[in-house]
């Protein structure tokens, strides 16, 4: 579905990523784990569209390396970014309704705002509330429930546990899975938390200064040695 | 209270010119962060256009004189657009200084381009629409010119508030002015979103500039440097990005100017704008309705 090809970003002089190579089968979930710094966000940015990049960025078979934001979305990909990102000066519904921003028929529209709402019915509740207003766990919700507003076929999630009470984190793991089996969404996993990211995806790789430094089956992962001493609190 | 009812409607219709123009300074600075300059010269194009259309409006009629300005709307919203494009666009990215260097060097240049095409001499403003007094009995005076600005603003701030508020293309404005990455995660054409809000702003003071020709009956080619400039303090008074607070600066501006014209200050009435600007620089920076944003974690 998507097949990374070599592919490299620089800020400036500074190379954050040395031409890296994975793939990312249809209704699969792979994780990319790896510490802060090691350029999992310069991966996903990449690939959206945000920042230049070389290499080849495959999706369906079209390479989508350095086209604009709008295209990338237009295309089908889908990415809640590092930090959330929401619209705290929209409401609820606003935000979801930027998601949809590219979608034309409003019954469709509708029955996506639907299956959001239903998957997390606090925001249901909260639709006419300023966004920034949410706590952060609800915040997170809502740039997930935007993301799938767009239909994509092809979701990035950069960090979702980040700066989220524990027991949020649980449940927007467990909505993450249903929205990978439910909708047979490919999705691509960012998590420094490496342990709940190996538990619910099938492939992982590692990351570190830039470069690809394993890659296997998530399980085989959570036993290797090396990643448990690093990633795993050597548990 | 009939001087005080009068200063009102006074103070009121210059006003309106004024949040007019601060508008189009407040959008721009909610998406781009910066100044544009070059503003008060679209509103001075705006008068230009509203001056060689008149023409086409011989009977003075509301009509023709509404279609005259809706004109030049048009014409200026291009003009925004086309300043933006290719004055603004490249720059994106660049330092703030190199934008607002940028702006300075557009003003001068449509400045400066007015004066080859329109020519320097100041051109006498024609009567656009039917003119009318209306006095009560009490004496106080209203014109009808004074009434068609208050009426036009009036509809323009309504419509503006529509747009902003109630369409795809306003929400993608804010969610623009709040992050552009963000903006852009969402398939929203930020550059899109930008040349759209240049050409609203350009209308707007493009209307902005034939009503208050049509109050000051002469236009030339630096018209808009001091209207310009008492705008960009209304929108620094309503908190600069604020929207609502850009049209309660230019009301308020005009009413104090006005105030201020029939006190014995009246001399200091131009100058009057700049001690608005430091008093709210000194205490209350974010201006009126201007709030620090804190992001939520
Ligand atoms: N905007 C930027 N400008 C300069 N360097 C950056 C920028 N963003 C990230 N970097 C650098 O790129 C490297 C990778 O960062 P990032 O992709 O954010 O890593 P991660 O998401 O894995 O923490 C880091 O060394 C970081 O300092
Ligand atoms: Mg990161």
């Amino acid at each position: 579905m998507l097949s990374i090809q070599n592919l490299s970003v620089s800020y400036g002089a500074i190379a954050a990523l040395h031409g890296i190579s994975f793939e990312v089968g249809p209704g699969e979930i792979v994780t990319l784990i790896g510490s802060n710094g090691a350029g999992k966000t310069s991966t996903l940015r990449a690939i959206s569209g945000l920042i230049k990049s070389r290499g080849k960025i495959l999706y369906q078979g079209r390479d989508l390396a350095n086209l604009p934001p709008h295209e990338i979305v237009a295309a089908g990909i889908s990415h809640v970014p590092e930090g959330r990102m929401i619209f705290a000066n929209l409401t609820v519904a606003e935000n979801l309704a930027m998601g949809a921003y590219l979608q034309k028929d409003k019954g469709g529209i509708e029955r996506d705002r639907q299956f959001v709402f239903g998957m997390f019915p606090r925001l249901a509740e909260r639709r006419q509330q300023v966004a920034g207003t949410l706590s952060g766990g609800e915040q997170q919700m809502l740039a997930i429930g935007r993301a799938l507003m767009s239909r994509p076929k092809f979701l990035m999630l950069d960090e979702p546990s980040l700066g989220i009470a524990p027991i949020l984190v649980k449940t927007i793991f467990e909505k993450i899975v249903e929205i990978n089996r439910q909708q047979g969404l490919a999705i691509l996993l960012v998590e420094q938390n490496a342990n709940l990211a190996l538990e619910i995806s099938r492939h992982g790789c590692v990351l570190e200064t830039g470069q690809i430094i394993l890659r296997d089956s998530s399980a085989a992962l959570r036993e290797n040695p090396k990643v448990r001493a690093a990633y795993l609190g050597g548990v | 209270m009939i001087v005080f009812l009068q200063q009102l409607i006074n103070g009121l219709s210059v006003g309106a010119v004024y949040a007019l123009i601060a508008l189009g300074y407040t959008m721009v600075y909610g998406i781009l962060r910066f100044i544009n300059f070059a503003h008060s010269d679209v509103f001075m194009v705006g008068a230009y256009c509203g001056f060689y259309c008149s023409r086409l409006d011989s009977g003075h009629t509301l009509a023709g004189g509404l279609l005259v300005m809706a004109i030049a709307m048009v014409a200026c919203a291009l003009l925004g657009i086309i300043i933006e494009r290719l004055a603004y666009r490249p720059l994106r990215g660049s330092s703030n200084l190199a934008v607002l260097i940028t702006a300075i060097g557009v003003s001068l240049l449509l400045e400066n381009a007015a004066q080859l095409v329109f020519g320097a001499d100041p051109k006498a403003f024609p009567a656009l629409f039917p003119e009318r007094n209306f006095t009560s009995q009490a004496g106080l005076t209203v014109s009808s010119n004074q009434l068609l600005v208050l009426a036009v603003t009036a509809v323009l701030l309504v419509a503006l508030q529509w747009i902003v508020l109630h369409t795809k293309i306003g929400t993608a404005m804010r969610a623009v002015a709040f992050n552009h990455q963000a903006a852009a995660l969402m398939g929203i054409n930020v550059d899109r979103v930008i040349s759209f809000t240049f050409g609203l702003g350009s209308a707007l003071a493009a209307a902005g500039g034939i009503l208050y020709a049509m109050n000051y009956p002469s236009i030339d080619p630096y018209m808009g440097t001091l209207p310009g400039l008492k705008a960009f303090v209304a929108a620094v008074l309503g908190g600069i990005g604020n929207i609502p607070g850009a049209a309660l600066g230019g009301f308020l501006l005009g009413l104090i100017e006005t105030l201020v014209k029939g006190s014995k200050f009246s001399t200091y009435s131009d100058a009057i704008a700049f001690a608005v600007l430091i008093l709210i620089l000194l205490f209350r920076p974010a201006g009126l309705l201007g709030k620090f944003q804190v992001e939520k974690v």
